[in-house]
């Protein structure tokens, strides 16, 4: 069997700076920070939080809009999931015949559940010790695989629905599984990607292991800091991307304009730390991925990096692109300065405006990084917006729990 | 408390919780052909049923009654029935036909 080119044609986003793919390369292209002061909403739900920064979706998601059928299993992170999903089938122009043929499926991810329908189940549970009062949907808004099910549920699905686990590689992870499972010819289009939603809880999850920025509580646009001197960790925030990737003669005969391809990818395990990522194993994972693509380090020509802001985890992946790419000026930024770190959708949402910025012909730098940090230097930081033509690039996302994935895509000739 | 009492009560958390039209609320209309309610909704219904009208459903007991309702007037007959099978002396006068 001859293994099958891998192409997306169609994107969607709920980020930060709200709803669609122009609102979010909108707000990257004007070098805004969609970071704001959580402090009246999460002081008082958890005691003793350093963080009181969050990127949150800046409109209310539209989820009257559902039927109230699909609406009571949502959460609002499986809402901005199918909410992306859509944008990105009407963007792809594919029919609903074809998405409920078996022949399209779903890799779609979310670090957790619904953190706040989480948090309203406990609630009511340790208020009175039953669960009598919790809604029969609760358990699908909760559930890890709440956002590639409801997904599958509401446009009729039929095909294979994955929902990879993997923290704030989840969705990279999730888009690298759906180009194998259209390579192999298993499906003919994959709607890919991941959400997540902003939660005191989830920002308290990463407060406690210290990778939280906290020194900008009243500056709030000037976190996180990616690379920085002055980086003192990630700010969480929300939102979910879908890319949908489809078989090259499938996109041909539908003669719908191509976007991107996706070349290679490789998803390995650190082996050696839950928490702390390690620059030998990102080495290892972007080299894998190079030679999944059949290309070496000399065919990138920009890395949209992992990099959250915290002290270690940066580091590492700076030392990495300086042991692949060596003295090659490769041209790196990280879209976390923006958006804050989105967590499961990180992957899909950074995927989504690499490929827009090098279908348009722009570079968009790291927002906050002024000086690059002790152990940052030396690589080609991009700190000023610039023009320049991008072949193909690399899409690093790492996660606790030691799970790195990197995607290679380029651009699609025949 | 009067069928046309529980009635109401019954429409009223149809309306505001399953958000059906009160033109769509007939007491023929069946549950899950017409009004398209759900095994899911069946437990919400339950539940939003027993706050309302303070009974307990004891799923080994009633299970049986509860299967058999297939229309909105066989909800009004259940509550009719559980409140005087369930409640106490001093409640079983607020049941009034």
């Amino acid at each position: 069997m001859s293994l099958r080119r891998v192409v997306i044609t169609g994107m969607g986003a709920i980020s930060p700076f709200g709803i669609g793919m122009k609102t979010m390369m909108d707000g990257l292209y004007s070098g805004q920070s969609a970071v704001v002061s959580q402090k009246a909403e999460w002081e008082w739900q958890i005691k003793d939080l350093n963080c009181l920064v969050g990127a949150p979706v800046k409109e209310s998601l539209p989820s009257k809009s559902i039927s109230r059928q699909y609406r009571r299993t949502m959460g609002p992170t499986a809402v901005m999931a199918l909410l992306a999903a859509q944008e990105a089938i009407v963007n792809a122009g594919i029919s609903n015949s074809f998405i409920s043929s078996g022949r399209t499926g779903v890799s779609f991810s979310a670090s957790t559940g619904s953190a706040e329908s989480l948090t309203q189940y406990f609630k009511e549970f340790f208020k009175s010790s039953s669960l009598k009062n919790i809604s029969s949907g609760s358990f699908f808004q909760v559930m890890s695989h709440t956002s590639a099910a409801n997904i599958a549920h509401v446009l009729n699905i039929k095909g294979r629905v994955i929902s990879p686990d993997a923290a704030c590689s989840s969705a990279t992870q999730a888009i690298g599984l759906g180009y194998e499972a259209i390579k192999y010819g298993l499906q003919d289009i994959m709607l890919c990607g991941g959400s997540d939603e902003l939660n005191a809880i989830v920002c308290g999850s990463f407060d406690l292991l210290n990778a939280t920025s906290c020194r900008f509580n009243d500056k709030p646009t000037q976190t996180p800091r990616p690379f920085d001197r002055d980086r003192d960790g990630t700010v969480c925030g929300e939102g979910a991307g879908c890319i949908i990737l489809e078989a090259e003669e499938f996109a041909i005969r539908r003669n719908i304009p191509i976007l991107a391809e996706i070349k290679g990818f490789s998803t390995l395990s650190d082996g050696t730390h839950l928490a702390q990522s390690h620059s030998d194993s990102i080495v290892r994972c972007m080299e894998n991925a190079l030679d999944s693509a059949n290309l070496t380090s000399d065919d990138i020509d920009y890395i949209n990096a992992h990099a959250t802001g915290t002290i270690l985890g940066d580091i590492a992946e700076a030392e990495a692109i300086k042991k692949v790419f060596g003295s090659r000026m490769v041209p790196v930024s990280s879209l976390k300065g923006h958006m804050g770190h989105t967590l499961g959708a990180s992957g899909a949402l950074e995927v989504a405006a690499s490929v827009r910025m090098f279908n348009d012909n722009i570079l968009i730098p790291t927002l906050n990084l002024k000086h690059p940090g002790e152990g940052c230097e030396g690589i080609n930081h991009l700190m000023d917006i610039r023009r320049g033509k991008i072949r193909t690039f690399l899409k690093n996302s790492f996660a606790f729990g030691g799970i790195n994935s990197i995607l290679v895509i380029g651009r699609y000739s025949n | 408390m009067t069928e046309q009492e529980i009635s109401n009560r019954v429409k009223k958390i149809l309306i505001e919780e399953f958000e059906l039209k009160e033109e769509e609320l007939n007491d023929d209309t069946s549950l899950y052909d017409e009004m398209g309610l759900d095994s899911l909704d069946s437990v919400d219904l339950i539940v939003a049923l027993e706050r309302e009208f303070s009974f307990k459903v004891i799923r080994n007991v009633d299970e049986e009654k509860i299967r058999a309702i297939r229309k909105l007037k066989d909800i009004y007959c259940f509550i009719i029935e559980k409140q005087k099978t369930l409640a106490g002396p001093e409640q079983r006068g607020i049941i009034d036909r």
